[in-house]
């Protein structure tokens, strides 16, 4: 049977990389004794697949995972909790839902992803109308690398939202960091290619860019837009772990 | 506020891998501090990656952290970037637990197991906000406190370091914790007072209590300056293995690190007698831990840990009694559903060993790696590594036969007396195997990794002479000439020039310390890494203190000189050493005291221990075992065999 999961990667874990959370997940998979489907061959893994890699250093509450198990009958209640106790503090399941049939991976279905980012470098009012400015245009054309080459997109279709909620929160006890910011929510797409929050402020800080900074990013939504709707990658009902967010921060 | 955090977080985003600095592994402790409990900071001077896997360093950790009288915590050397940044905003070294700053721990004691990270350790200390040289430190700095294998050394360290503990660390740490807390208690009186009882420690020595006398280059005598100050320090041994069954809860990295699987020590020290190897020679005797505590740890491992990987650690895994047992063991327990592979470093050459790994490695059977050394049987005797031609053809017929594809041959050129013919018996080992890869599979590649010797303290090559930086290079080209042609053969070098500053600071006195600092202040850094290794800095600082590399590193020296460690002992005779060297010189070979007749090398009668083995038997198989049955005569010189009672073995252990 497999199992799509929903889990958080919050406080110092988020500087942890994609592939470490994929080796985290193996070795807990295994601490907790779950029964998983190995790949066959001559370095057999265990058969997970991951969604959309997330950026090291920023935080989420909306990763998802599906795991193959080589059993019919787990109780997925449970499995929250039990994988939960078998990861480091700061990943936590948060859902578990058991799938029926076949189902698109969640590379190929995910369409956007909503972030929620500090701006720093200007206070909220600035950073708004920057926001504005941005949402008027018709392109925002910005170089940006991707594996090592530089490529020169109009970002401007993959900006679905943004909306400045307010001031940032007090960062860290004792960090004094003066610089003005904002905090931004926005949905950015996924598909032809994935916008990053930090290309998201290029864009915004246009025509000179590099006016805004980014601080403390967290994922907090992955969306499937099709037919016409929107939804999560797990479906209503998803059994939820409500306290996990509160365990790790 | 005692944490840095707030103000090393707004770095990590700029520095690679940051995932270095966050700590948050499985099994790390997060000891309270208290005023009466000693706190030391564990350091391994070399990147994360690196130093988090030392079992050394996790072991230390765990004791002192059970202890009411202490707390432990761990940093590693921060990578070059990360450097930059904490310089450029004033943060000082911090531990990786409570992202403490270092300078607020009683003690930074470091792990120090390869010469070229010594600039690191200056460079941590540096980092912490304390004096680089011990004699500039104030009472309210840490102690900064030394121990691992280059400790058999310790002098060109010995101006930076107040006190290096000698050989097994398990109960010396203890010790200096008790020191301490009472030092502590006093109020931190006086830094030369803590010293003192400290140096009162078996196995610790405190080299601000010894004065060294020169004649010219020579190093005449190194003298304690006071009567209660040992004028040797004799290295610690733990008797029995099986008392510490450490660590108990190995740390399991968030991020990638080497040897990322789990680590089981199965035996500490080792016989083969090996003449170049250090570690052989300063770890004896051999202790096996008991089978049933080696799959206790291994299962209890696996079920906390997650790994499908174990690794049984030892000098030469294979000796262990009963070897294919134990991995049967492992391999068949139903806790481990058949994912679980074994691995087992430092292979004996021999068609056994194959047979073991292709039991443990039913998957990821992709490389295997023996290490022949020498490419000569002439040049094996004299190194005392006894590995025949057809044990090392029949090792590989019987790998690439089973369903491997690569194997790997490490080498050593410029070994004492060696030879052009030697040399290019690497080449002509390496194209055999590789002849006969290719007759079980296409595109089977051997690759030989070839490293420039350089000769240790405390073992019988103490007193030879090392190869210069051309002469290496000169062996090199000839391998690159002999096997550039050949199909399925690979060459690796290490650059000769890490090895010349290696030996620098192998064999060096304390006058090499100067050398040290200076190629730290010169930003030489990381010089275990090539793309940070420039030799420049060393040759520009041994010329500026006057010192030559020719008499450091390229000559003989004599049974008469003053060894710079002659005040050091792992417990071995000087007498045994320069007879094995003797014997070397006439190619004369020594078999292992672990299944033959004792020799008294020292290791043993010195200290009133002895082998602890589960089998008086040797291993099967291969030329290996008793040193018998080689097909050449075995030529032991004349020298007292005395036969003690109760040498030997012990079984059931």
């Amino acid at each position: 049977m497999k199992v799509r999961f929903r889990f958080v990667k919050l406080g110092k874990i988020r500087w942890t990389g994609h592939r470490d959370v994929a080796r985290m997940w193996e070795r807990g998979l295994r601490r907790a004794q779950l029964p998983v489907v190995y790949t066959g061959g001559f370095t057999p893994r265990p058969k997970v697949s991951f969604g959309l890699a997330l950026p090291t250093g920023h935080e989420s509450v909306a990763e998802y995972l599906d795991v193959e198990f080589a059993t019919a009958d787990l109780d997925v209640v449970s499995l929250p909790a039990r994988m939960s106790a078998a990861l480091p503090a700061g990943l936590d399941v948060t859902a578990a839902v058991a799938i029926d049939g076949p189902i698109d991976s969640l590379q190929e279905s995910v369409t956007s992803c909503e972030w929620e980012l500090e701006a720093v470098g200007a206070p909220p009012d600035e950073v708004a109308a920057l926001v504005e400015r941005a949402l008027s245009a018709d392109s925002l054309v910005i170089t940006r690398e991707r594996k090592g080459v530089s490529v020169v997109d109009d970002v401007r279709p993959a900006i679905l939202s943004v909306r400045v909620i307010g001031p940032p929160p007090c960062i860290a006890e004792g960090y004094v960091d003066h610089s003005p910011g904002a905090m931004v929510v926005a949905e950015l797409a996924v598909h032809p290619r994935s916008l990053r929050p930090a290309e998201l402020l290029t864009a915004l800080s246009l025509p000179h860019s590099g006016g805004l900074r980014e601080g403390h990013v967290r994922r907090t939504y992955q969306w499937i837009q099709r037919d016409g709707a929107r939804r999560e990658p797990l479906p209503l009902g998803a059994t939820n772990a409500p306290h996990a967010e509160v365990r790790a921060s | 506020m005692t944490s840095l955090w707030p103000r090393i977080e707004p770095i990590l985003a700029t520095v690679q891998k940051p995932a270095r600095y966050i700590g948050g592994e499985d099994g790390v402790r997060t000891p309270a501090h208290r005023a009466d409990k000693v706190a030391w900071l564990l350091l391994y001077p070399d990147a994360y990656e690196i130093g988090l896997p030392n079992q050394g360093l996790q072991i230390l950790y765990e004791l002192l952290n059970e202890r009411e009288d202490a707390v432990a915590e761990r940093s590693y050397a921060p990578w070059v970037d990360m450097e930059a940044q904490m310089r450029a905003r004033g943060l000082p070294l911090f531990s990786l637990e409570t992202h403490r700053a270092a300078g607020a721990f009683d003690v930074l004691a470091f792990n120090l197991s390869a010469e070229l990270i010594y600039t690191n350790v200056l460079n941590c200390i540096d980092l912490a906000g304390v004096p680089v040289r011990a004699a500039g430190r104030r009472s309210s700095d840490p102690l900064v406190i030394a121990g691992g294998h280059c400790t058999f050394n310790p002098e060109p360290l010995a101006d930076f370091v107040d006190a290096f503990v000698i050989g097994d660390g398990e109960e010396a740490v203890g010790e200096i914790s008790a020191v301490l807390a009472e030092w502590k208690r006093s109020g931190r009186a006086s830094r030369h007072d803590a010293l003192r009882a400290l140096a009162r420690i078996p196995g610790v020595y405190v080299p601000s209590l010894y004065e060294v006398t020169y004649d010219g280059p020579a190093v005449v005598a190194v003298t304690p300056l006071h009567p209660d100050v040992p004028a040797i320090v004799e290295k610690r041994t733990i008797s029995d293995l099986g008392e510490w069954p450490y660590p108990r809860t190995q740390l399991v990295p968030l991020t990638e690190v080497v040897h990322d699987r789990l680590n089981v020590e199965i035996f500490r020290g080792c016989t083969r007698g090996c003449r170049f190897c250090q570690a052989g020679m300063i770890t004896r005797p051999v202790r096996e831990r008991p089978a049933a505590q080696v799959r206790q740890m291994v299962s209890d491992g696996l079920a906390r840990t997650g790994y499908d990987e174990v690794t049984l650690t030892s000098l030469s895994s294979a000796d262990y009694s009963h070897i294919d047992s134990v991995v049967g063991g492992i391999i068949n327990d139903p806790m481990c559903n058949g994912q679980v592979s074994v691995s087992l470093p430092s292979l004996r050459v021999d068609a056994f060993t194959v047979g073991i790994a292709s039991e443990i490695q039913k998957v990821r059977r992709t490389g295997l790696t023996f290490a022949p050394e020498g490419g000569t049987w002439r040049m094996r005797k004299v190194i005392n590594k006894l590995i025949t031609e057809d044990d090392l053809y029949g090792a590989v017929e019987s790998a690439f036969s089973q369903g491997w594809r690569r194997i790997k041959l490490y080498f050593l050129i410029g070994l004492p007396t060696e030879t052009s013919e030697d040399v290019l018996g690497i080449a002509s080992l390496v194209a055999q195997c590789a002849a006969i890869g290719r007759s079980h599979v296409k595109g089977a590649t051997v690759s030989a990794s070839v490293g420039g010797f350089v000769p240790k303290a405390q073992t019988p090559f103490q007193w030879a002479r090392q190869d210069t930086v051309g002469e290496l290079r000169a062996k090199v080209s000839l391998l690159q000439d002999a096997l550039g042609k050949t199909k399925g053969a690979q060459l690796k070098w290490h650059d000769p020039r890490a090895t010349l500053a290696e030996g620098i600071a192998s064999r060096g006195d304390r006058r090499i310390g100067a050398v040290i600092e200076d190629v730290w202040r010169a930003g030489g850094t990381f010089q275990e890494w090539s793309e940070h290794f420039s030799l420049d800095r060393w040759t520009a600082a041994m010329e500026r203190h006057g010192l030559s590399p020719d008499w450091y590193v390229h000559r003989m020296r004599p049974s008469s000189e003053v060894l710079p460690w002659a005040h050091i002992s792992a417990g071995l005779h000087h007498d045994f050493l320069w007879q094995d060297w003797q014997d070397a010189l006439a190619e004369a070979v020594l078999e292992d005291c672990r299944w033959t007749p004792c020799y008294d090398c020292g290791a043993c009668t010195g200290f009133g221990i002895e082998h602890v083995v589960a089998s008086t038997l040797p291993p099967a198989g291969g030329s290996q075992g008793t040193g018998q049955d080689l097909g050449v005569p075995v030529s032991l010189s004349a020298r007292p065999r005395p036969v003690l009672t109760g040498m030997g073995s012990r079984s059931g252990a």
